[in-house]
């Protein structure tokens, strides 16, 4: 393999307190290494940064609520498309691009790894057959677990171990990575066309509450010593006034600890926040407000969480998630198409094209919200930046983000120039008592690399620049040194890196996608626990009673997952 | 300024020609405007290479009028998005003639195919024969049809006239086949001939006038009363229904908007 | 030494019934347990005399001679390049790994790619587009509802397996009593097969669903009073009878089939539909389906809206994006209005299916080629032939079931006489197409922007444990 030497860039690694400091990084096989021969390819950084290759915590990238997206949206391709580059496959779509425009995009961004947020288990094929087509990046993908019959069942009768041997079963026969929580109990509800908006609703028939279920994935997941920790959209999601319930469900991590190797602190990390901190009774103006710094000033506190933003883009998007009950209350606010999928025993999911009109106070204010939560945090190593792709906003909008954060200057040009209702998104938000605030290239590593590598229990591949991590890295065109006046240069700069190499392959050269075929890894934890004769019992009963596919065609079949990579969780031992 | 394309060689298939606009042919030479592509399947060509072309284009779209002669039957996609200018095709056309079309007028001397006028937001769209399906109606998927401009034809339609139209005017002097105004939003549909069916279904807001007869009324329109009516220059009493009763509608001041049907008496 | 093969996924219908018992005995097929008849056949066929065995090329006289897969791949790539606008059409039955290998070969060709929905369940993609789709996977069904309706389809003979497995006979979760608790209600012009298991029947009027659903709706949004008193053919007290049983039910789904979508309006049949579903849901939870035909007709619409955001009728001749707009783009116009200069059809028998003046246009004119393990219509007048394995009987893979859920498929025996797969053998034509394009191949005539080969576009796969 070529060698290669990123000479005189500015180097930002957060996980070796390294600061903008002129270094140059060797890469050998594939591999960051402390030296490379003479022969080695020069790649010129000076006044250039470096830093590892992105990390995204949650993005809906592949399988079958995506897909349905881009299916249900001819729109969303029609003249918004951008031209095929002539060495590169065609790349389609805006809100929901196809699998090609999303590997393409996220190189381009400088991103090496994406966790897809939510894998319905008895579709997992469909996933990693996605996650096969898309170039580049490595992906995993998390199960949905907190509408599950088994799970409701056992945590009902609070049986951690019997709920241990069945998530275990689950990532292994879905080849996923950790416990997704998605309005727990609220969308087995949405079975029947219910919901449940508060921790303490009763889930119809099963008896349980959101706040047991969400407990019970807690101990569940500390039970397996799990790399990552579970991963939760609480209830109530995108309702005024739900900051209340976001606070309830925050702190049922009080009282627990993590527990795995994988040196995370989290027990919980709670996504997309910013959909869940609204105060008031209503959308109007006169009545919703910010409760961003509510919020935050708890999960500031509280050490064992992690969160990330769900920043609202002000663009016409696509919202989907496995919480059916919300996408139905979007389709009747804004009577715009509607698809639904209620997945047998598991889970439900919606799709609703969304409109964040920078006309409208709403989206204003939910602009606002989701920087404030990234302005309040205190502890960057605890809160990402994420559009809840493509929820907010299309992840490919991340420089945009990062632009508003990195610069209250480009903040407050949309306050006082593209939002219409600016000065009510100020009065109703703490956006305003925010407008010097800014974060550095440090925090947005810390926030974009380091921080959610360790959050996710992956430090050990991605994140970080150290001697022996796989060689992602990638090189943008900002001096540290010589920051720009222009913030357009930050959302220029972090779209196009000007390199970006993939285990150790250029993929971006000189800001142009070159090349895509390099190693590409399906990340997947293969959970090892006692042997358990009563749920192996139950799934047979299960199988034959409820399912409508034979248990021997659920396992995601060897051939079917591809390149993959275990992480081995052992408690046997 | 005017610049005549006379298209002297029929393709093998079918050419699309999004490119003869007047915004794209406006402040070019006639070698230029010779040079612009049009394509035929995977295949480009200069459009010198099907046509002649004469005269002189103007400064801007506004100032630029483009007359088509010889026989565009097999060519789509004349004036898709021109925003200003003119544009005379004197045969038939193929498919999404005035495509898009934000301003400027487009006359047709003969029959065009299906998607003639697809989500025009504004100028002046005349057909002087038939036209196909989807008369001014919406890109698949998309909630925004026709917003603005007006489309006459003088001919006959087919299917889908006006679906998911929010704003401007559809006349259509001849008859039309079924759906009209499905999915409306706003807007306004003149049908001078006869419509089998369909008129007005899932319509949200939105006019519809017919001054011949429909076969088959949708269940969801209810007769409310007689009205006179200026249509098209021309008045005369309507029997005016709203619907559809099946379907969703907002309140304004504390009044149910509804579609309207009007049926000349 | 016979070998019996458990669980196993039947080919035949969108039910994809994945129980199915095979078995086989010195690779040939001796028993099929759990498949209805027409499941059972499929089979059976593979192991009957007279199976092609080899690629085939049309002589001037009509016959066929047998060439090498070499010389039909060759032919096959050669073709896709020279044509201006070819059309690759079919694969309502072939696996999603060869839906996803045909999809790289109509990309770096500049083709049209298109499916069977096209000429079937397209109307609905058309509807789902304008509504959306409020549905769910089938055990929703079976564990959940009690208010089934089946509106212009008719299982019992196109879907043999599905109401014993998923829609009226089941016991499910929370629907312990099985028929007994369930309410089912039959729309269809035709008293068929499956009216006669209904325990309530609505004659509709041929080619009036849409008022008859335009009825429902108005009762949903409480103007029943304004329903005039027949309706479509039905009359008003029936319709209020049923929208009682509906509102009062606990979960209710809609079964629909091509009775809604090749009826006048199409598309729009399904989009009323689909809006009255949304209107239920206000009293009660409903969900909704297509009835789609072959056990993996689902697949191409959702390989191809991850390639390309498309589902079917993809016009990639501009090389620089995807263009889709059924009414142009759909198989069926493009060959009545003669806008293709090359055909390949696959996994499916255009000949059998297209109206007769369209199928003349591709199968006279224009250099074809039909890749099918079968001697089908299309496959008679075609300049090649090539035979592929069976799927499901020769290969697995994945298919999508007409609930979108994907069910992995198995092969019970070889391939017969070592014929290639749809996938290897698009790949195949992937690779001598850069192998034609390196050496200058390129269209007769005209500038063609992708003449030049990519790097190779196929997934990488790498080995880590």
């Amino acid at each position: 393999m070529t060698e290669y030497i990123i000479k005189n860039g500015s180097v930002i690694d957060p996980t070796q307190g390294i600061n903008a400091q002129k270094m140059d990084i060797c890469i050998k096989d594939g591999k960051i290494v402390d030296s490379v021969s003479g022969n080695a390819k020069v790649i010129d950084a000076a006044g250039k940064t470096v830093m590892a290759g992105g990390v995204d915590i949650h993005s809906h990238v592949a399988g079958p609520k995506v897909d349905s997206g881009r299916l249900f949206r001819p729109e969303d391709k029609l003249f918004r498309s951008p031209m095929r580059k002539s060495n590169l496959r065609m790349e389609m779509g805006f809100s929901v691009p196809s699998v090609a425009k999303t590997g393409y995009d996220y190189a381009r961004m400088g991103f090496s790894y994406v966790v897809e947020a939510a894998m319905p288990p008895l579709e997992a094929s469909h996933v990693h057959e996605e996650i096969r087509d898309t170039p580049i990046i490595d992906e995993s993908a998390m199960p949905v677990m907190a509408n599950n019959w088994f799970l409701l069942e056992y945590f009902k009768n609070h049986e951690i171990e019997n709920a241990g041997a069945y998530a275990s079963w689950i990532l292994n026969a879905t080849r996923g990575f950790a416990l997704k929580c998605v309005n727990p109990g609220g969308t087995e509800a949405w079975g029947w066309g219910l919901n449940c908006v508060t921790i303490n609703d009763p889930v119809p028939y099963f008896d349980i509450t959101p706040a047991e279920i969400v407990k019970g994935l807690i101990e569940t997941n500390e039970y397996l010593q799990l790399p990552h920790s579970v991963h939760v959209h609480a209830n109530n999601l995108g309702n005024p006034g739900n900051y209340t319930t976001t606070l309830d469900t925050l702190k049922l991590v009080e009282g627990y600890a993590p527990k795995s190797a994988f040196g995370r602190d989290q027990v919980m990390h709670h996504t997309h926040l910013q959909f869940h901190c609204y105060g008031g009774d209503s959308f109007k103006s006169s009545s919703f407000e910010s409760k961003s710094k509510e919020v935050m000033d708890y999960v500031n506190k509280t050490k064992n969480l992690t969160i990330d933003t769900g920043n609202v883009t002000l663009d016409e998007t696509t919202t989907m998630t496995a919480d059916g009950p919300f996408e139905y209350h979007l389709t009747h606010l804004n009577h715009l198409k509607w698809t639904n999928v209620d997945v047998e025993l598991e889970t439900a999911a919606g799709v609703v094209p969304f409109v964040y009109d920078p006309k409208t106070y709403i989206a204003g204010a939910q602009w606002a919200i989701g920087l404030e939560l990234a302005l309040f945090a205190q502890d960057k190593e605890r809160c990402f930046i994420t559009t809840d792709h493509p929820n907010a906003g299309p992840f490919w909008r991340y420089p945009r983000v990062y632009k508003w954060l990195l610069s209250a200057k480009a903040r407050n040009d949309v306050i006082e120039n593209e939002l219409k209702y600016g000065d009510k998104v100020v009065d109703t938000t703490y956006i305003g008592e925010l407008s010097d605030k800014e974060i550095s290239l440090y925090e947005l590593a810390q926030m974009t690399r380091s921080g959610v590598a360790k959050a996710l229990g992956v430090s050990h591949m991605y994140g970080s620049l150290k001697t022996g991590m796989a060689a992602n890295v990638a090189i943008y065109d900002i001096d540290p040194e010589n920051l720009p006046s222009d913030p357009e240069q930050y959302e220029k700069a972090f779209t196009n890196s000007f390199a970006f190499f993939k285990d150790g392959v250029l993929a971006v050269e000189n800001n142009e996608v070159v090349n895509y075929r390099m190693p590409k890894k399906t990340v997947w934890v293969n959970s090892i626990v006692p042997e358990n004769k009563q749920v192996e019992r139950d799934i047979r009963d299960k199988f034959l009673k409820a399912y409508t596919v034979d248990l021997e065609n659920y396992a995601v079949f060897d051939e079917h997952v591809h390149n993959p990579y275990a992480i081995k969780v052992d408690i046997t031992q | 300024m005017t610049v005549t394309v006379t298209l002297t060689k029929q393709p093998e298939l079918y050419l699309e020609a999004d490119q003869i606009t007047p915004d794209v042919f406006a402040g070019k030479t006639l070698d230029e405007i010779g040079a612009i592509f049009i394509s035929e399947g995977k295949v480009k060509y200069p459009l010198s290479e099907f046509a002649t072309i004469e005269g002189a284009a103007g400064e801007t779209a506004a100032d630029t009028k483009i007359v088509l002669k010889g026989d565009w039957t097999k060519v789509k996609r004349i004036g898709q998005q021109m925003t200003a200018g003119e544009i005379v095709i004197e045969s038939d056309a193929d498919m999404y003639i005035g495509g898009w079309m934000k301003g400027g007028k487009l006359t047709v001397n003969g029959n065009v195919d299906s998607f003639c006028g697809i989500a025009m937001a504004g100028g002046e769209l005349v057909v002087n024969g038939n036209a196909q399906n989807h008369v001014g109606s919406a890109y698949r998927g998309d909630w925004r049809g026709m917003t603005g401009g007006t489309l006459r034809v003088k001919g006959n339609v087919g299917n889908d006239i006006g679906t998911f139209m929010r704003g401007g005017t559809i006349i259509v002097e001849g008859d039309a086949f079924i759906h009209v105004l499905t999915h409306g939003e706003g807007g306004t549909i003149i049908v001078k001939g006869n419509i089998e069916g369909r008129v007005g279904g899932q319509a949200v807001k939105g006019d519809v006038y017919v001054n011949g007869k429909i076969d088959f009324m949708m269940p969801g329109f209810a007769y409310v009363d007689d009205v006179e009516c200026e249509v098209d220059g021309e008045t005369a009493v309507y029997a005016h229904y709203i619907g559809d009763l099946g379907e969703r509608h907002s309140v304004v001041k504390g009044e149910t908007v509804f579609s309207n049907l009007y049926l000349k008496k | 030494m016979q070998e019996t093969i458990k669980h196993v996924a039947c080919p035949y219908c969108g039910a994809c019934c994945d129980d199915l018992e095979i078995t086989v005995e010195d690779g040939k097929i001796i028993e099929v347990k759990n498949a209805c008849i027409i499941g059972t056949e499929i089979y059976h066929h593979a192991s009957r005399e007279g199976r092609v065995g080899s690629p085939r090329r049309r002589q001037p006289d009509g016959t066929y001679k047998d060439i090498t897969y070499e010389e039909a791949i060759d032919f096959t790539a050669k073709m896709l390049i020279k044509a201006k606008k070819p059309l690759i059409y079919g694969f309502g039955s072939t696996n999603c790994e060869g839906m996803a290998a045909a999809g790289r070969v109509a990309e770096d060709a500049g083709a049209v790619l298109d499916n069977c929905a096209s000429i079937c369940h397209g109307s609905s993609f058309l509807a789902i587009f304008d509504t959306g789709y409020p549905s769910c996977t089938l055990g929703e069904v079976k564990n959940r509802a009690d208010v089934v309706i089946y509106w212009g389809s008719n299982p019992q003979h196109a879907h043999p397996r599905h109401l014993s497995r998923y829609g009226v006979f089941p016991r499910g979760y929370f629907t312990g009593k099985g028929y007994k608790g369930r309410k089912v209600i039959v729309v269809d012009p035709r008293y068929t097969d499956t009216a006669r298991c209904a325990d309530h029947f609505l004659q509709v009027q041929q080619g009036h669903d849409y008022e008859l659903f335009d009825a429902f709706r108005m009762v949903m949004h409480g103007y029943a009073d304004k329903i005039p008193a027949i309706v479509a053919g039905v009359p008003k007290e029936k319709i209020l009878e049923v929208c009682e049983i509906i509102k009062g039910g606990r979960y209710v789904h809609i079964f629909f089939g091509m009775g809604l979508c090749h009826s006048d309006g199409r598309n729009h049949n399904v989009d009323i539909a689909i809006n009255l579903v949304r209107d239920i849901n206000e009293y009660t939870k409903c969900t909704i389906m297509a009835m789609r035909g072959h056990y993996n007709i689902a697949g191409p619409g959702i390989v191809w809206a991850w390639q390309f955001g498309f589902p079917y009728c993809i016009d990639l001749t501009k090389g620089s994006h995807a263009h889709m707009n059924p009414g142009e783009t759909s198989s069926v116009d493009l060959a009545n209005r003669g806008e293709v200069d090359a055909f390949i059809n696959i996994g499916t028998d255009a000949g059998a299916h297209f109206p007769i003046r369209a199928f003349e246009k591709l199968g006279s004119g224009i250099p074809m080629v039909t890749i099918d393990p079968s001697v089908n219509m299309a496959a008679t007048v075609s300049d090649v032939h090539i035979p592929v394995a069976i799927v499901g009987v020769e290969t697995g893979g994945i298919c999508y079931r007409m609930d979108n859920v994907p069910i992995q498929y198995r092969a019970v025996v070889e391939p017969y006489n070592g014929i290639l797969t749809d996938e290897e053998l698009f790949d195949r034509i992937y690779e001598r197409m850069q192998e034609l394009k390196k050496e200058g191949w390129t269209t007769d005539e005209g500038v063609w922007d992708y003449a030049t080969p990519l790097a190779d576009v196929r997934p990488v796969k790498e080995v880590y444990e």
